[in-house]
């Protein structure tokens, strides 16, 4: 039996070597923790869940009332033309299952209204609730269902060549956001008491030719910048002028042999290379200090989550032993250098990030005995990661559909200025909410059916026009897009469900796993040009 | 047939010929009018599509979200498009579609093009299925391990989706020649590797005709690539002749970065050095699996092996974080992937493809780049071409080199020039009339008899001002013809 549960873990372990490299195993099992709720098994609904089912989410629901059509079978992969007649969320659960036998599937027949009129709190159980192609009223409904429960909404439609998607969560924290070009932390502006020592225990005037070249960057830098203290009065190379000046005296450090030519020291290339990133002044990053001033941060309790009360030691921290400074990271990037002068550095920074690691334990434990809670309740391995974040950490607060609909709150000013341009991705989306106003109006979409497009264009207008003179906006709509919405029929091309599909199951991830940072909070795909475009709104 | 512009039959030698109107950036050429051979490869079976144009495999609506965008005019469709119903039987009929890879964006691109309408897709992928595909190559489950991509999907994508015909190649892109190639209207790329991209580049522009240095627009195959990196990717749309080719946008793929030798050997600082140590030095010293035996990186006995040796090359220098995945992420150069950046660039790649062929739309001009890391984003311009890409320029390629220089520098330009990044380029000239091979790789035996030549000065070879080098690689079909300047 042991047996078979290691060959398990291994051959998942294969399965999903790919991805382990984006999110880790720490990731890996939030997913396989979650479950999805999915409203409508259309092209676009099938295509997020396939991306999910795939990399091994928990499990998944599908709610759909609808019986299969033709129409259906013909962009959808995960219906065929035998499921013609039958419950579309069932038929779609046979075929997604199917991809991955780790995901359990489960099917409602049932329409998101009569749920929400019999038993809404139905979707309180999810990690996510992701709504396809629904119509604005119970979009509308479930958003605050969703948002009173605390439950995440991502509501995506494909409307022709249109791809949209709305996510409404209340508070989203990320520690591990992964940045992809994140600054160095090296504090050689303010070196701690340690890489002091370290800095002073070598002396480059009297070193071997061999361990002069050897000897890391990060050391070069810290040593020509004494030098240049002390011709400075103790100020950094701030400007570009001065900033050369700087690598000017670096470079004048390169060794040089019997006839004066400079010998090649890569060492001392690469320091010259990184004066910038060298001398990058250590300070807490503006999107870490506004967590620190969060009310949330401000006042824990014993409801707090962990990322409230971890930030809040870490602001301990800062406020006092760190004198201003987050925790060191405890990363150095590789370079040129031997062995042992290297990890020698290396270690350094890693020391000092424990210590500092252990310091924010001891407020973050502080902090819980205040309210009776374990230490353990957050493991020490949890401070870590969250330390060596600290200059990463992000908090997404998404606005909800009320405050999107309402009259007082509708973020007029994005919407004007964005429509200063006639062609910006804002006429998508004040078309799709003219298009569900043709929807409340009328049953129906426009131009589904070619003979209804020519007079669907007049009454789109009407919808168009009474939008912004509800909202009093002043913009104008440049009719060609009236036009190409009839055209659209409310098609679901196949392509843009699949672009939306990924899209879609990748914020799903970010949202599972609070890692990566999802968008915030209306994201616009206009696939005739290839374009889009994120609104707060 | 409705519109002489848009759809027309002639016949020419017997082949049928059609023409689809190909969109092209405002500003350079409104548009021009592309004729394809609809011939077959020799030796090929005609394709049968099951139920053809109606009947069996068809059901009511089965294409009314695809109808809507080729019977309707609209505001924003290319200028040369004529809405009618024969597009949709086009598309089922006639258009021929070529997907190179069929692995992650492969598997979704066979998805989108027969769910977009094509039927007519042949597929080539040199591979088989492993575990590790399974996370996001969704026509593969287990029991496919082992078996070719292409067969599998062809398969999957037939048996699910009725009437089309997809047909596989199991095989290597460079095991098939021009008269297979010149058989398609598109040809859409889903590969990993650059030398593989440009290897197609080159063989789309070996087909372009030039007829007194006039590209005829009727031999151009537009050429639409996919690529992804975790969750990073880009689509971008060529008419080779005409806009950007892979080869003009060299820059745009860095040349993979190796760890200095004397790091490896003698300086570790990071688990990955001591990885490299045991797979570079320490495995062919040490043959543990017999003299011959090459490190498998998909063999666990082989991984096991280089993990262990990396743990002990690790302690010696009191370096942490070699890991088992690490190790195995070192030996197979593993580049991480999700299902959902694939589905992504796929889908922005299967679009192109059906405006190219209905000109339903003004296609993407000419590149999109994707980032979802933080937030979505996602970038649109206009990748330029080279004027003097070696490539797809017809401008002939200079080569400056002083007369006392080495051949062995001139080898070093062609594998290092950021434009020209050659892997193992083979040099040949005429000399008194015969063709000589300076330096040649591939082959041991004249790689041995060649290699003394590297060492000697161009002068001392005999080249002179103005001589011609052959230059063949693997990253092209076709030899590329350098004039060598003598500067002094």
């Amino acid at each position: 039996r042991q047996r078979t549960m290691t060959d398990h873990k291994t051959s998942k372990e294969q399965k999903y070597d790919r991805q382990l490299r984006l999110w880790g195993d720490h990731g890996q099992e939030g997913l396989e923790n979650a479950h999805v709720c999915l409203i409508n098994a259309t092209a676009t609904g099938t295509e997020i869940l396939k991306n999910l089912v795939l990399p091994g989410i928990g499990a998944f629901t599908i709610v759909d009332g609808h019986k299969v059509s033709g129409e259906d079978v013909g962009n959808n992969f995960f219906l065929t033309s035998s499921s013609i007649g039958k419950n579309r969320a069932q038929a779609a659960t046979e075929l997604l299952q199917e991809l991955n036998s780790d995901v359990s599937g489960n099917f409602v027949e049932e329409s998101p209204d009569k749920l929400l009129d019999n038993d809404p709190e139905f979707f309180h159980r999810f990690s996510l609730v992701i709504g396809v192609q629904l119509p604005e009223s119970t979009c509308l409904r479930l958003g605050s269902v969703l948002w009173d429960a605390g439950v995440p909404f991502l509501v995506c439609r494909t409307y022709g060549l249109i791809g949209y998607m709305r996510l409404i969560v209340k508070e989203h924290t990320v520690i591990e956001s992964h940045p992809d070009n994140a600054l160095e932390d090296l504090r050689l502006d303010q070196p701690f008491t340690e890489l002091k020592h370290h800095i002073e225990s070598y002396d480059l005037d009297s070193m071997e030719k061999k361990d002069h070249s050897h000897t890391p960057w990060i050391i070069v830098v810290a040593k020509y910048l004494e030098k240049w203290y002390s011709e400075h009065n103790s100020q950094l190379p701030k400007n570009y002028k001065e900033k050369e000046a700087f690598r000017q005296l670096i470079r004048e450090g390169i060794l040089t042999n019997e006839n004066g030519t400079p010998e090649d020291e890569e060492n001392f290339e690469e320091a010259i290379k990184n004066v910038n990133t060298a001398l990058n002044p250590t300070k807490v990053p503006s999107a870490t200090e506004d967590i620190f001033n969060a009310e949330q941060c401000e006042n824990i309790t014993s409801q707090s989550p962990s990322f409230w009360v971890m930030a809040h030691g870490v602001r301990d921290f800062v406020r006092n032993e760190g004198n201003g400074k987050l925790p060191v990271r405890g990363t150095i990037p590789d370079m040129i250098a031997d062995s042992d002068k290297f990890i020698k550095l290396q270690n350094v920074y890693r020391d000092k990030a424990m210590k500092d690691a252990a310091v924010v334990s001891k407020h973050v434990e502080a902090l819980l005995q205040s309210f009776g809670k374990p230490p353990e309740s957050i493991s020490e391995q949890e401070i870590k990661l969250f330390c060596k974040n600290a200059a990463f950490l992000r908090v997404v607060r998404c606005r909800s559909l009320a405050e999107e609909y309402s009259m007082d709150t509708f973020n007029k000013d994005e919407i004007t200025s964005c429509m200063d341009s006639a062609d910006s991705e804002m006429v998508l989306y004040l078309m799709l909410r003219s298009v569900n106003r043709f929807y409340q109006q009328h049953s129906r979409y426009p131009g589904v059916y070619n003979y209804q497009v020519e007079e669907d264009i007049n009454k789109l207008k009407l919808c168009v026009n009474s939008l912004l003179q509800e909202y009093s906006l002043n913009v104008n709509v440049k009719d060609d897009y009236i036009h190409e919405f009839c055209r659209y029929g409310a098609a679901e091309p196949h392509t843009v469900a699949a672009f939306l599909g990924g899209s879609a199951a990748q914020e799903a991830i970010k949202i599972i796993t609070h890692q990566f940072v999802p968008f915030n909070n209306t994201f616009l795909y206009n696939a005739m040009s290839q374009t889009s475009a994120t609104f707060q709104l | 047939m409705k519109n002489s512009r848009e759809f027309q039959n002639f016949y020419f030698e017997n082949d049928v010929v059609r023409q689809v109107v190909i969109a092209l950036p405002r500003h350079k050429v409104a548009h021009f009018t592309l004729n394809v051979y609809d011939n077959m490869a020799e030796g090929e079976e005609p394709m049968v599509v099951d139920g053809g144009n109606g009947d069996r495999s068809d059901w009511q609506g089965q294409w009314d979200h695809v109808k809507k965008f080729l019977e309707r005019a609209g505001p924003f469709t290319h200028p040369d498009f004529e809405p009618s119903t024969e597009s949709l039987q086009f598309l089922m009929d006639t258009c021929k579609i070529l997907v190179i890879g069929a692995g992650g964006l492969g598997c979704e691109l066979l998805k989108d093009l027969a769910l977009s309408g094509f039927r007519h897709i042949h597929v080539v992928d040199m591979d088989t299925i492993d575990i590790s595909n399974l996370n996001r190559q969704f026509l593969f489950r287990p029991k496919d391990v082992g078996r070719p991509k292409a067969e599998v999907a062809a398969d999957f994508v037939n048996d699910r989706v009725l009437g089309c015909n997809v047909v596989p190649h199991f095989k290597k892109i460079q095991d098939l020649d021009e008269s297979f190639y010149r058989q398609f209207h598109i040809v859409v790329c889903g590969l990993d590797s650059v030398v593989a991209r440009r290897w197609m580049n080159g063989m789309l522009l070996s087909l372009l005709i030039y007829e007194d240095g006039v590209l005829d627009p009727s031999s151009i195959i537009p050429l639409i690539d996919g690529g992804t990196e975790g969750f990073k990717g880009n689509a971008r749309v060529i008419l080779p002749g005409m806009t950007a080719c892979i080869d003009c946008t060299l820059e745009l793929y860095p040349p993979q970065i190796n760890f200095p030798m004397c790091t490896i050997a003698s300086m570790p600082r990071l688990p990955e050095h001591c990885v490299e140590y045991v797979r570079i030095l320490l495995w062919p010293k040490e043959k543990p699996f017999g003299d011959g035996e090459a490190l498998d990186g998909d063999d666990p006995k082989h991984i096991q092996w280089v993990y262990q040796k990396s743990l002990d090359r690790a302690a010696e220098f009191s370096i942490t974080g070699v890991t088992y995945r690490l190790t195995q992420g070192v030996v197979k150069r593993i580049i991480p992937a999700v299902a959902s950046t694939n589905a992504v660039i796929a889908a922005a790649c299967a679009t192109e493809v059906f405006k190219i062929a209905t000109s339903a739309y003004v296609p993407l001009n000419n590149y999109m780049v994707f980032n979802d890391v933080d937030g979505l984003y996602t970038y649109t311009f206009e990748a330029e071409r080279k004027e003097n890409c070696s490539a797809c320029s017809q401008v002939p390629q200079d080569l400056q080199f002083l007369p006392s220089a080495k051949l062995q520098e001139v080898l070093d330009y062609l594998t290092e020039n950021a434009s020209l990044q050659m892997k193992s380029p083979a040099i040949t000239t005429t000399l008194d009339g015969k063709n000589k091979t300076l330096y040649l790789q591939t082959v041991a035996s004249i790689e041995e008899r060649t290699r003394p030549n590297l060492s000697k000065t161009l002068k001392e070879l005999g080249l002179v001002d103005g001589q011609e080098l052959a230059v063949a690689d693997v990253t092209t079909p076709q030899t590329v013809l350098f004039k060598l300047n003598f500067i002094s």
